[in-house]
C-alpha cells in the first residue's frame, strides 16, 4: 500500500484528478464527507488530506510514502526527501513586494517581513545586502503598509492581493510549482510503484491532457 | 536469558558485537569526553558543527562526544598496521527535526590503515550483515564520492554548477536537472551524462553499463571497474539482491572519498545505517593511508513495531495490613518461580494486569 498526502484544497483536488487519470483512483474521495483517508485496496494506494505545509512533515517522517508539496515549502524547510516530479501545477513565484513609492535606501538595514524567512536570507545573502527579518506567519501584506517592514519576500500568484493593498513587486526571483515527494527509505522499499506512479503521472503532465 | 526482555536495540548490540569479533575487530571503549579543539578543527567531517561543551577542572575547554569516528582516529598513532575496531558508544548531537540536543545510541566499526579492495568489501559485506541482523527487510545502498565526481567533472568545469547538479542529483530531481542543463548551454552529449547519473540507481550491472557506456576519463572507467569487482564479490554473500548501487548519495564528497552507503529497514522512515570511506579525514590529520567504517543509529530502532505488550505485569498480590508477611513472600515468590512479572500492592495498581492473588482476607 502506497500511502499519499494530498494538500487540503484546490491544488489536491487538482493533483488528485491527476492520480485519477493515471489509474490510481479512489471515488471515495469525491464524496461529501468527514473522512480524511481514503483507500483503494485494489490499486494499493491511501490518499490522505492534510495541511499543505505539513505534507513534506508526513513525508519525511514516513507517514506517507509520497506527498505533493509546493517547492516553496520544499526551500524553507528542506525535509529530506526526494523531488521526483514537477507538477507544473499551483505555479507562482517568490517575490520581493513593496509599497509603489518604495526606494531602496543602501545605507540602511532592509526590514524584510516574511513567512519564508530562509529562502529571503538566502536571496539578501548572495545580494549581499543586510537585513532585518520579520517572521510573520498570515497578512504578510499588512507589514509594509504599517511601516512594521520595507519589504515582503512571499509567493505571488497573480498578485491581486498585492495590487488591493496598493503593493508592487519589486522583483521575482523564484519560479514555484507543486513537487511530487518521496520518502527516501519508503522509496528503497517500493522503488518499482514510486516509479510506475510517477511515470504515468509524468506522461500525462507531458501529453499535456486536459484534467 | 530470556530474549523477550531485551528491547529491540539491546538485541542488536548483542548480535552485532558477536559478527564483528567474529571477523577480528576489537571492542574499542572510550571516554564520554574530548577536548574541544579536536572538533574545533574538523567541523567539516561532523554531522553538526554544534557540540555540549564544558570546562573541565583544570580550565580545558572540553566537549561531550558528537562523534565516535574522530576520536578513534585521533588515537591511532600510526595507519601503517591496520587497525580494525568496533564501538558501542553513546553520541550527542543536535537533531536535525528537532535542533536539540539528543543523545544517540551508535554503533559501528572502522578499518584504518593502508586500505585495499577487501577491506572495502568486509566493511560493505558487515554493513549489510548487520542491516540483516536487524531486520530480513533491508536494503543497502552503495555509491562511490570518486566516481561520481569524475562524472560530473566531464560534464563541466564549473563549480558553481556542478554543485547546484549534485543538489538535485541528491533529490533525484529530473525535472530542475533538466533545467540547469538547458540554462546552461548543456549539449545532448553532457545532459545524457547528466541523465543516466540521475537514473544510477538499482541493480548493479545495469547502473555501471548504464554508466560505462557514457564515462570518458580513464578515473570513471577505473572506478566502474572496481565496482564491478566490488559487487561481483558481494555477490557471493546470499545478501546481494538487497545491495544496490544508488547515486544519490555522493553528493557529500566533503566526508567520504571513495565507496559510501547507507543502509535501509523496512518499517523505520530514515537510514539506520551510514557509513564509507573517508581518508580525507586521515589525511586532515597528518595520519597516512586510508579508513573505511560505518555506524548504526540504534535509537532508531526502537521503532520498528515490537509485538504490543497486552499487560505490564502478570500478577497482583493484593494484600492488606492484617495480611501475614510470609503469605505475601510465599505468593510472590510462587510468582517469580513460574517466571511471571509479580507486584505485591495494597491497593490494585493502574497497570494492565492477568490476574490477582486476593490476600487481603488471610490473618495472622
Amino acid at each position: 500500500m502506497i500511502n499519499i498526502a494530498l494538500p487540503k484544497g484546490r491544488l489536491g483536488e487538482k493533483v488528485y484528478d491527476l492520480f485519477e487519470k493515471a489509474g490510481y483512483d479512489c471515488p471515495s474521495i469525491k464524496e461529501n464527507s468527514r473522512k480524511l483517508i481514503f483507500e483503494n485496496a485494489e490499486k494499493g494506494v491511501r490518499f490522505f488530506w492534510v495541511k499543505p505545509s505539513d505534507v513534506a512533515i508526513y513525508v519525511a517522517r514516513g507517514a506517507a510514502d509520497l506527498g505533493v508539496a509546493g517547492k516553496d515549502i520544499l526551500l524553507e524547510y528542506r525535509p529530506d526527501v526526494y523531488e521526483l516530479l514537477d507538477l507544473q501545477m499551483g505555479k507562482c513565484s517568490m517575490a520581493v513586494a513593496a509599497k509603489k513609492d518604495f526606494y531602496d535606501d543602501t545605507e540602511r538595514t532592509l526590514k524584510v517581513a516574511t513567512k519564508f524567512v530562509r529562502i529571503a536570507k538566502e536571496y539578501y545573502a548572495k545580494k549581499g545586502r543586510e537585513i532585518d527579518v520579520i517572521e510573520l506567519h498570515g497578512s504578510i501584506e499588512l507589514a509594509p503598509i504599517l511601516n512594521l517592514s520595507d519589504v515582503i519576500v512571499d509567493s505571488v500568484e497573480t498578485g491581486a492581493t498585492l495590487r488591493e493593498n496598493d503593493l508592487v513587486v519589486v522583483e521575482k526571483f523564484l519560479p514555484i510549482s507543486a513537487r511530487m515527494i518521496a520518502n527516501k527509505a519508503s522509496f528503497c522499499f517500493n522503488t518499482e510503484k514510486v516509479e510506475e506512479i510517477v511515470k504515468k503521472i509524468g506522461e500525462i503532465l507531458k501529453n499535456g491532457e486536459s484534467l | 536469558m530470556d530474549e523477550r526482555l531485551l528491547k529491540n536495540e539491546e538485541k542488536a548490540v548483542f548480535a552485532l558485537r558477536a559478527l564483528y569479533q567474529n571477523y577480528g575487530y576489537l571492542p574499542f571503549k572510550m571516554s564520554k569526553f574530548e577536548e574541544y579543539d579536536l572538533y574545533a578543527y574538523n567541523k567539516e567531517f561532523l554531522v553538526s558543527d554544534r557540540v555540549i561543551t564544558f570546562t573541565d577542572t583544570d580550565g580545558k575547554l572540553m566537549a561531550l562526544k558528537p562523534d565516535v569516528t574522530l576520536s578513534i582516529v585521533k588515537n591511532t598513532q600510526s595507519a601503517k598496521e591496520k587497525r580494525k575496531v568496533f564501538y558501542s558508544e553513546n553520541v550527542y548531537r543536535v537533531s536535525e527535526r528537532t535542533n536539540q540536543f539528543k543523545e544517540i545510541m551508535q554503533t559501528g566499526l572502522e578499518c584504518i590503515g593502508e586500505i585495499g579492495l577487501y577491506d572495502v568489501f568486509e566493511a560493505v559485506l558487515l554493513a549489510a550483515k548487520s542491516l540483516d541482523v536487524i531486520s530480513e527487510e533491508f536494503v543497502l545502498s552503495v555509491a562511490d564520492t570518486v566516481l561520481f565526481e569524475a562524472v560530473l567533472e566531464e560534464i563541466t568545469a564549473d563549480k558553481k554548477v556542478k554543485s547546484a547538479l549534485a543538489v538535485l542529483l541528491a533529490d533525484r530531481n529530473r525535472d530542475d536537472l533538466a533545467r540547469v542543463c538547458f540554462e546552461n548551454g548543456f549539449t545532448k552529449e553532457q545532459t545524457e551524462k547528466v541523465m543516466v547519473l540521475a537514473s544510477a540507481y538499482g541493480d548493479a550491472e545495469k547502473v555501471l553499463a548504464a554508466l560505462k557506456s557514457v564515462c570518458a576519463s580513464v578515473q570513471a572507467k577505473e572506478k566502474i571497474e572496481e565496482l564491478k569487482t566490488l559487487f561481483a564479490l558481494l555477490g557471493e554473500s546470499g545478501l546481494a539482491g538487497k545491495i544496490r548501487l544508488d547515486f544519490s548519495l555522493a553528493s557529500n564528497s566533503a566526508y567520504y572519498s571513495g565507496t559510501v552507503f547507507k543502509g535501509y529497514v523496512k518499517g523505520i522512515p530514515e537510514a539506520v545505517l551510514s557509513g564509507g570511506r573517508y581518508d580525507s579525514l586521515l589525511n586532515r590529520m597528518g595520519k597516512a593511508g586510508g579508513a573505511v567504517g560505518f555506524a548504526i543509529y540504534l535509537d532508531l530502532l526502537e521503532q520498528l513495531e515490537q509485538t504490543a505488550k497486552a499487560y505490564d505485569i502478570d500478577c497482583v498480590v493484593l494484600y492488606s495490613d492484617s495480611t501475614p508477611a510470609h503469605s505475601i513472600v510465599k505468593a510472590v515468590q510462587g510468582c517469580v518461580e513460574k517466571g511471571e512479572r509479580v507486584q505485591a500492592q495494597k491497593e490494585l495498581p493502574a497497570l494492565r494486569y492477568k490476574t490477582v492473588i486476593d490476600l487481603r482476607g488471610e490473618k495472622a
